[in-house]
């Protein structure tokens, strides 16, 4: 029997969904190893956070709540998750792969001398413990098997459904720590503010690419897509590097933001590689291109050769007819 | 100052990556490897540093002698030497990769480690922080800008809601990401003038690392199932009713 910790993700008291992913990895994993599993959640005023925690089934959650960890740094809240497996005993630890997973667990490997997998989007069947993640831009997917008596892992959300809530109540528990302050202190975020969904928590994401020839014409043609299917807007690797109107964390692919939602839209995107690294597992896509050779139909449910600047506004305006 | 850049070659990312027919292993056939795209972000970085605050710049890799080719490659665009570790790059996890630089830094002693966030074959994202660990230096990852003053760098990064901004006292390690800069082309005179700069061999014994065991071992490789051919439509309302009819998103 082993132990399993799940590193909730939170921003500012609120829990990110992503945590949810983990959780379900997590149960995965407890169906085989079979001891339960504890959360641990680290920031300021996480009253928010451990209230939406309850009724997935934790045994206990485990609560850092202090000053000192009111912003992110990697040494501390490092120590603060190490602390948090001692104390729960766990073997396995889990958080969501995004920039906190993974700027933060490696650490945590390193001090519980662990090996790391990173990006897991499902596990081997069998009764032996391997995990599934991506290489070379998802064009390869390895099993990988960890050869510690600890494991880190990062569990991609797309590849995982939200946890559901099982009823029962897990123990609030404040976890002993006091790091060193580390190295490192917070000057200041520049956080993207938008009325829109996120684009990782979204059902419907659409995207535009370069096509599009500018950051003016990017957002004419994509707010209002985005506004008739009430969908998150994301971008290609060429817009957000050429645009400046377009924000970086806008970005799908290999090395960006990597999503599944139920519908995926890519406008006068050409699809290469690297942006179906971030997309390809989206339950039905539709691509809209006047190339009708773009290399984006190959992964296209659907696909409309046509001028975006002509096809898009037309959809738009259909779809925001149907729906209201 | 000394910055010392991990720099690591990749099978070229626009390659078509294909398996060997028994599964065994990447088919490397008929591939060209390239520096990982992260890792030029990196030395760019590092040299445009190294000409504010007069540092060096120390290119550090693992390899056979095949990865020369990139290294001098690192060399051309302005690393003043280089380290090989001479270990098969095919028989490594990033533990044992963050191992290995860890120990050439305690040589080295560089004020500032870089890397590129993550390396596009593996797709680990883990060897900078890693290293930073087992260092007990601070990070700044996915880094698009860097200012380095008064003995700290001030790192904006690159994460999920937008840029968050942190200092990091030195010594200390970043890690790369795309936006950080863009990577110069080396001339022709640097090409040539990077044939005499050095490349110093390294074993792992010089390095005092006997402990070779992968923590992470890739025990199988598959292609991911491919999605079914979709359909072209030819018109608005065609999209339209297969997504409500089909696809019953709408």
């Amino acid at each position: 029997m082993a132990k399993i910790l799940v590193v909730a993700e939170q921003q500012a008291g609120q829990l990110k969904k992503a945590t949810l992913a983990a959780v379900t990895l997590a149960k995965q994993i407890n169906a085989k190893v079979g001891g339960g599993f504890d959360i641990v959640t680290i920031g300021k005023s996480l009253s928010g956070v451990t209230d939406a925690l309850q009724g997935y089934g934790a045994e206990a959650i485990l609560i850092a709540d202090a000053a000192a960890f009111e912003n992110y740094l990697a040494q501390p809240y490092a120590e603060a998750i190490a602390d948090a497996v001692a104390k729960s005993g766990a073997d396995f630890i889990i958080a969501p792969a995004g920039t906190f997973g993974k700027d933060v667990l490696p650490r945590v490997a390193a001090k519980l001398g662990a090996g790391m997998v990173a990006d897991c989007v499902g596990l081997a069947d069998g009764s032996a413990l391997g995990y599934k993640r991506p290489m070379y831009a998802g064009n390869i997917i390895a099993t990988v098997k960890v050869n510690t008596a600890k494991t880190v892992i990062t569990a991609r959300p797309a590849e995982f459904d939200s946890a559901e809530k099982t009823g029962g109540s897990s123990a609030v528990t404040a976890l002993q720590t006091s790091p060193a302050a580390g190295g490192a202190r917070f000057v200041e975020y520049q956080l993207t503010e938008s009325e829109r969904p996120e684009l990782t928590e979204a059902d419907i994401v659409v995207s535009g690419g370069r096509g599009l020839k500018d950051g003016d014409n990017f957002w004419k043609v994509m707010n209002p897509l985005a506004d008739a299917f009430g969908a998150a807007i994301g971008a290609t690797r060429a817009v957000v590097d050429s645009f400046p109107e377009v924000p970086n964390d806008m970005q799908v692919g290999q090395t960006g933001k990597v999503v599944a939602p139920k519908l995926y839209i890519a406008v006068a995107v050409s699809g290469a590689i690297q942006h179906l690294a971030g997309m390809k597992n989206s339950k039905t896509i539709v691509a809209i291109n006047k190339d009708g050779d773009a290399p984006i139909f190959q992964v296209a449910d659907y696909g409309l050769v046509a001028d975006a600047f002509k096809a898009v506004p037309e959809l738009a305006t259909k779809v925001k007819a149907a729906r209201s | 100052m000394k910055i010392l850049v991990a720099f690591k070659r990749v099978i070229d990312p626009d390659a078509r990556i294909k398996l060997k027919a028994d599964k065994s292993a990447i088919d490397t056939g008929s591939v060209e490897y390239k520096a990982n795209p992260f890792c030029e972000n990196a030395l760019e970085e590092a040299i445009q540093i190294a000409s504010d605050h007069d540092a060096e710049v120390v290119i550090v890799t693992i390899g056979n002698e095949d990865t020369e080719q990139q290294v001098r490659a690192g060399l051309a665009m302005g690393a003043a030497r280089a380290i090989r570790v001479d270990v098969d790059d095919s028989k490594l996890d990033s533990d044992l990769a963050a191992r290995i630089i860890a120990a050439v830094a305690k040589k080295e002693s560089p004020d500032i480690l870089f890397f590129g966030k993550q390396a596009i074959d593996g797709d680990n994202n883990q060897v900078g922080q890693l290293v930073a660990e087992y260092l007990g230096y601070p990070q700044a990852c996915f880094a698009s800008k860097v200012e380095v003053k008064d003995g700290e760098a001030i790192v904006t990064r690159e994460v999920d809601g937008g840029l968050e901004t942190i200092a990091v006292k030195l010594p200390c390690v970043i890690t790369a990401d795309l936006r950080l800069n863009t990577p110069r082309y080396a001339k022709l005179p640097d090409i040539m003038k990077a044939r005499k700069k050095a490349i110093d061999e390294l074993e792992l014994s010089d390095l005092g690392i006997s402990d070779t065991a992968l923590k992470v071992e890739v025990v199988a490789l598959e292609e991911p199932p491919k999605r079914k051919a979709g359909v072209k439509v030819d018109s608005v309302d065609a999209l339209i009713a297969k997504l409500k009819t089909e696809a019953r998103v709408l």
